[in-house]
């Protein structure tokens, strides 16, 4: 079924009747020609574009849950193209075309929102980073626009100019940066790869992958074995547990991430806005609700939730940027597993067992990732090479030294 | 979360740093190959459940810890200093 405003219009017309689900839930087949571990947002856009530029439709999404359940299904949305690294800089470039062209692609609206983004800077030195970040996107091809402090207040007057403690000095901005609404990017995926025939299989949990003579020939999963001579590895905070299946040892440590949203308000702030000094970013949903967040915790998790003393850095942070958020009332706050990796880039690579391949280390920056990652580890699984704007997402960088530190802060997982 | 450290007592967590897996503990020889390097600085186990990792007691004793948590439910299960550890490193 096509969507546009014709048929939500004559669909109104006639009691909403003609509705059908945006997707099957068929079995899983004996065999299939390729294997996706994982139904997130990462997942579904490489199912969808092993079909839609490769012909692959006998594939499958194997997902242990409900589509969309991880961090695609809850997160701070932000899009964003503002990388400084040749590997980054392409990669992320690539990622923010693939946006501008998704809900036509998709025929789904995926409330993609070109608000523009304004990071903060409250030093000299951090304007000189700022600048030389800025010049980088406008060489990778992407906007960057120098605000001075009189630039910042025209834009953002609800700031608070007066304190000294974190003076604020001006900000780049980033006019294409913005929002998206996260659930919509994984349904619109979904229905877009179940549509060219791909098997979207839920509550089907692999519990190990069959591998003879270095090649892998199927998974084992909670609903029976299943063939294939290709599987995709593209499950975020938990690939270190699937990897192991394969006999891995993944440079990868899953980390905690809070994020933070307030009762519905009216119309307050126009962009995402990050705060320099301390990790806060802040944008408001379509629905109203301030959506906000800040750094990890800091130590290794899988709990789903956080600790207070981040609770209260991102409270504090978001009160000395901008008081006039003290009143709102916070709704829910809930923690995300990130796969950090040493670097804080990521990882889309071949393994070594012959057909395996890997898609990993998002840090907390997947969600703007989610259509050049699935673009590339299609490209990658249906051709066996990397793509050019992937090509140094390696497994084995950290052994090599090709590391991608954009922050420069070291081989430290929760550094990132 | 609150950790109990050996000498200080129980306290909050804001005193810590979090700095790593115990892997950083088994420090390979210099002329180790770079494979030993490359699992020491980046590869991990990573378990959902019981780990041992090492933290600091940056606002206390300057002590380094071992401590052993479970990662799905946040427990604390021990909590022991380097220094303690026979033929402890650090």
């Amino acid at each position: 079924m096509r969507y546009s405003g014709l048929k939500v219009i004559t669909e109104g017309l006639f009691g909403n009747k003609g509705w059908k689900p945006a997707w099957r839930d068929p079995a899983p087949k004996a065999e299939y020609d390729a294997i996706i571990i994982g139904g997130g947002g990462h997942g579904l856009s490489t199912a969808y574009y092993l079909a839609k530029n490769h012909g692959m439709t006998n594939i499958a999404v194997l997902e242990k849950g409900y589509l969309g359940s991880g961090n695609i299904g809850r997160n701070t949305t932000i899009v964003r193209a503002n990388y400084f690294l040749p590997g980054n800089s392409e990669f992320y470039s690539h990622s923010m075309k693939l946006w501008e062209g998704l809900e036509i692609d998709l025929n789904y609206n995926v409330m993609h929102s070109q608000r523009g983004l304004i990071n903060l800077f409250h030093s000299d030195g951090q304007r000189d980073a700022f600048v030389r970040r800025g010049n980088s996107m406008i060489n990778q091809g992407d906007d960057a626009i120098l605000l001075d402090r009189e630039g910042v207040r025209e834009m953002l007057p609800y700031l608070d100019f007066e304190q000294t403690r974190f003076p604020i000095y001006g900000g780049l901005y980033h006019p294409r940066g913005g929002t998206a609404r996260h659930d919509a990017v994984a349904w619109g995926y979904a229905r877009g790869a179940d549509q060219r025939g791909v098997d979207l299989i839920q509550n089907c949990e692999v519990t190990g992958i069959d591998i003879e003579n270095g090649k892998v020939v199927g998974v084992q999963t909670t609903r029976g074995a299943i063939k294939a001579r290709k599987v995709g590895i593209v499950v975020a905070g938990r690939s270190s547990q699937v990897a192991a299946m394969a006999g891995m040892r993944l440079p990868i440590e899953s980390h905690i991430l809070q994020a933070f949203v307030t009762e519905g308000l009216k119309p307050v702030i126009d962009h995402v806005v990050s705060f320099g000094m301390g990790h806060f970013y802040i944008s408001q949903s379509d629905k109203g609700g301030l959506v906000f967040g800040g750094d990890l915790d800091f130590y290794a998790s899988y709990a789903s939730r956080g600790n207070l003393p981040m609770v209260e850095h991102v409270m504090e942070a978001g009160m000395t940027l901008m008081p006039m958020i003290g009143r709102a009332k916070v709704l829910r706050s809930w923690g995300g597993i990130m796969d950090m990796s040493p670097d804080g880039s990521p990882i889309i690579d071949k393994t070594h067992v012959d057909g395996l391949f890997i898609d990993c280390g998002w840090n907390y920056g997947g969600f703007k990732a989610v259509p050049a990652s699935g673009f590339c580890m299609a490209h990658l699984m249906a051709t066996g090479e990397s793509h050019p704007v992937a090509a140094r997402f390696k497994l084995n960088r950290f052994a090599t030294g090709h590391i991608l530190d954009e922050e420069g802060t070291g081989s430290q997982h929760n550094l990132h | 979360m609150r950790l109990t450290c050996p000498l200080c007592g129980e306290r909050d967590r804001r005193e810590f740093y979090y700095y790593g897996s115990e892997d950083y503990l088994n420090r390979p020889a210099p002329e180790a190959p770079p494979q030993a390097w490359d699992d020491y600085l980046h590869n991990r186990d990573n378990p959902a459940g019981v780990v041992r990792d090492l933290w600091y007691h940056d606002m206390g004793c300057s002590s380094w810890l071992v401590v052993t948590r479970n990662t799905v439910t946040h427990e604390i299960l021990a909590v022991e200093a380097v220094a303690d550890r026979k033929g402890g490193a650090a």
